[in-house]
């Protein structure tokens, strides 16, 4: 594996320059105030409760993220180019999705095979022909980004279905400026705090048409054991907006209304953290006690907006990522800004032979996993994980991806033995309304914390940073 | 506001009243064991704790008899006992957790910070008295935090309202329940009133519900069991009476009510309560029987928090 790009450092012993601020100030700083610092932030996350569940661990059921003192910095220059970026990317994912559900070009056109789509588990038959209001799929969108050089970012993932972690993003930062108001004073860091403002006026701005002038915005959640509820909770906080259940929805005359001690009120955009196959028995899986029965029948009807749509794991899903520079090529007619992480796929024989071959330098991944479960990482696995893994994709070749071992970016990180690079990535969040798509300049910076490992997943042992776009 | 929000919130006040309850019942049950044995008779004081928090006959299906050590474990921290201190703070965080929109940061915070202590400083429960002492401690403050958080933080609406008519009713089932469990040593025809055996008794009853000071400051008088039984039922000035929990409660329901611009059963249950207790003297109490007139109480008490589950919660 190459020597990986340090986000700080210029091999030669030159600093970047978004950095040189930083490396000053750590100069000056001793240690222990650094390590103060650590526990305070600690502390705090606690103290608020800002936790997660990892599902399969009875031992502790809520956990922290550790939070990484040192913050991730980018220059002006290089946010513009990646906001950019990411724009046409989620333009492109949103006329994929309304295309797969209608007109169905890009299957015409031989761009992508139609197998991919129509026997994917995560394609909607019940979408076809839907209008969803104002054609907008994808509204909150997170894309994970990695750097290998100092030229190129390159998208590791979509996510187009449910993302998580802005409310990190949100805290990292509230946690920095009480911890370090110094380290503010000497920098012009972008603020990210209107985000949630930004949803909220998305998310109004896509309500039906028969709402009324003042939409009703609920947020949707599985509930307190789901491991992201300590998100939904902070954000129908910051919004302004009810944190439902299913249970406090109902459907009545193909309208979804909520219930509250004064009787019951309809709702017009459903913020929905819940996932598709959830969100309603009487459509999707039927043992689902989490969703709400008949809401995909108001969805037809038009009288609910559900944000993210369903359907849209059709335009995330691992399989379909290798076929993004293309989509991006069709729809806009645009060379993409953003590239791809170079992907094999294992349903065509030709990369199949390729990957088994080379099990030991890859990392395959199932299309349809996530949370970094249930992937091989080759250059770290055993001899016996690996030929178990081989027998497990001889199987099913469709089910997996493979790609190569990327030297994910490092950054300056608070170890035991002191500040040491590691491996990080970057997840923006991408909203659309109605009218236009923005981003706020940061995002989740997560950090691999043990030493040389590239799994920056918190259920993995990850961990996250605060991320600085200075404004320059 | 949502049903199951007002929900959350009436049931997690109701748990932290709960918790300081048993707190103070086991503080006042130690206080009187501790007397030699001349001066409490041969009552088994940790039985009628165990009455007096409702969880009696839960406990003797695992165990014989009741001592110091099986009672304040099974009210402080028995898993097994749905109602123990432990169970009362951890249901108190899961329903905060579901309601954490509703409530102001000063509460959360009061919630999660005794939480982690529990889970920190006091999962194996306690092994000295002293030790026992300041978990006692850290249960009545974490409620008067949390009840003083509320106070000074919530905003005046509806969810205040739930989470007050969650404590008041809580509350009032709690006083009920300690006068239920005593009431033979109040009543008048005993012999030897004044004795130093029923002195005790009646100092326990009231140092349970926080009420031995006031005694003497709304009588001037020693301790009357008569007397004890007026402040705790009629007198409308002791934070815990029956009266002047169900006087919060009907202008709680008053309030909801005049802001949904609505009146309902509930209302007219907890007014029809009130103005029983208010046309009440102790005579009438007495020549009525005590006994009798606490358990129609608690009867009534626990239908108004159906009617208000039916009404509102669900």
């Amino acid at each position: 594996m190459a020597v990986a790009f340090d986000e700080m450092n210029i091999p030669g012993g030159d600093l970047r320059p978004a950095y040189q601020e930083l490396a000053r100030w750590l100069k000056e700083t001793p240690p222990e105030a650094l390590e103060y610092r650590r526990q305070e932030a600690e502390l705090l996350f606690r103290r608020i409760g800002i936790t997660f569940a990892v599902y399969g661990d009875s031992e502790s059921t809520e956990r922290l993220i550790p939070f990484d003192v040192i913050p991730r910095i980018m220059s002006g220059k290089e946010w513009t180019v990646l906001e950019k970026g990411l724009k046409q990317r989620v333009k492109a994912l949103n006329m994929f999705l309304r295309d797969i559900y209608h007109g169905r070009d890009i299957l015409r056109a031989e761009v992508v095979p139609e197998d991919l789509i129509f026997q994917n588990p995560v394609f909607r038959p019940e979408m076809n022909g839907q209008q969803v209001p104002h054609d907008v799929y994808v509204h909150i969108a997170g894309i994970d980004i990695i750097r290998v050089d100092a030229e190129d970012f390159i998208v590791l993932e979509d996510n187009a279905r449910t993302p998580s972690g802005v409310s990190y993003m949100l805290e990292n930062r509230e946690i920095m400026m009480r911890l370090f108001p110094d380290l503010f004073a000497r920098h012009k860091v972008a603020p990210v705090e209107r985000y949630p403002d930004e949803l909220l006026s998305a998310l109004r701005s896509v309500a039906p048409h028969g709402a009324s002038g003042e939409p009703t915005v609920a947020l949707l959640t599985p509930g307190v054991y789901n491991s992201a509820y300590y998100e939904h909770s902070f954000l129908a906080d910051k919004l302004g907006i009810e944190l439902v259940e299913g249970r406090d929805l109902i459907v009545k005359n193909n309208e979804v209304f909520m219930r509250t001690t004064e009787g019951v009120k309809r709702v017009d955009v459903i913020y929905r953290r819940v996932d598709d196959d959830f969100l309603d028995p009487l459509t999707f899986r039927p043992d689902s006690a989490l969703g709400v029965p008949g809401l995909m029948s108001a969805y037809a009807a038009g009288n609910i907006t559900l944000a993210n749509a369903v359907g849209t794991g059709i335009a995330d899903d691992k399989a379909i990522y290798s076929y993004m520079p293309e989509i991006v090529k069709f729809y806009l007619g645009e060379e993409p800004i953003l590239k791809n992480v170079q992907t094999w796929r294992c349903r065509e024989p030709k990369d199949l032979a390729y990957v088994l071959d080379h099990l030991g330098e890859l990392v395959v991944k199932e299309v349809h996993g996530s949370g970094g479960y249930g992937m091989l990482i080759g250059p770290a696995a055993t001899k016996a994980t690996i030929e178990a893994f081989r027998e497990k994709l001889k199987r099913e070749p469709e089910g997996f991806i493979a790609q190569p071992t990327l030297a994910l970016s490092t950054c300056p990180t608070c170890t035991a033995s002191g500040l040491a690079p590691r491996h990080v990535d970057l997840r923006p969040f991408v909203l659309t309304g109605s009218k236009n798509t923005t981003i706020v300049p940061g995002g989740l910076t997560r950090v691999a914390l043990k030493e040389g490992s590239l799994v920056v997943n918190s259920s993995q042992g990850g961990g996250t940073k605060d991320t600085w776009i200075l404004d320059e | 506001m949502l049903s199951r929000t007002a929900e959350n919130l009436y049931w997690l006040a109701r748990y932290v009243e709960r918790a300081e309850y048993l707190a103070r019942t086991i503080d006042a049950t130690l206080r009187v064991t501790a007397l030699p044995a001349a001066y409490i008779g041969k009552t088994n004081e940790w039985d009628s704790a165990l009455l007096t928090a409702g969880v009696a006959e839960s406990f003797y299906q695992t165990h014989e008899e009741a001592n110091e050590h099986n009672v304040v474990d099974y009210l402080s921290f028995s898993a097994d006992n749905p109602s123990s201190i432990r169970n009362c703070i951890e249901a108190a965080r899961l329903n905060s957790r579901s309601v954490r929109t509703a409530l102001t940061s000063e509460m959360w915070d009061t919630i999660n910070s005794a939480w982690i202590e529990l889970q920190e400083v006091w999962s194996k429960g306690t092994s000295t008295r002293e030790d026992l002492a300041k978990f006692l401690r850290f249960v009545q403050e974490t409620s008067l935090r949390f009840d003083g958080s509320a106070y000074r933080t919530m905003l005046r609406n509806d969810a205040y309202w739930f989470s007050r008519l969650g404590l008041h009713l809580e509350r009032a089932d709690n006083t009920a329940r300690i006068l239920d469990v005593k009431y033979h040593v109040l009543l008048p025809e005993e012999e030897h009133v004044g004795g130093p055996l029923d002195f005790y008794q009646w100092s326990s009853i009231l140092r349970s519900v926080s009420a031995l000071t006031a005694y003497h400051w709304v009588y001037r008088e020693t301790l009357k069991p008569w007397l004890v039984a007026d402040l705790l039922i009629l007198n409308g000035t002791l934070p815990r009476s029956l009266a002047s929990c169900y006087d919060n409660l009907v202008r709680n329901l008053d309030q909801i009510g005049v802001a949904y611009g609505r009146q309902g059963p509930a209302q007219r249950h907890a007014r029809g309560i009130r103005n029983r207790l208010e046309h009440s003297n102790m005579n009438d109490i007495f020549q009525h029987g005590v006994h009798e007139f606490i358990q129609e109480f608690i009867a009534d008490n626990s239908r108004l928090g159906e009617i208000i589950t039916k009404q509102y919660l669900i």
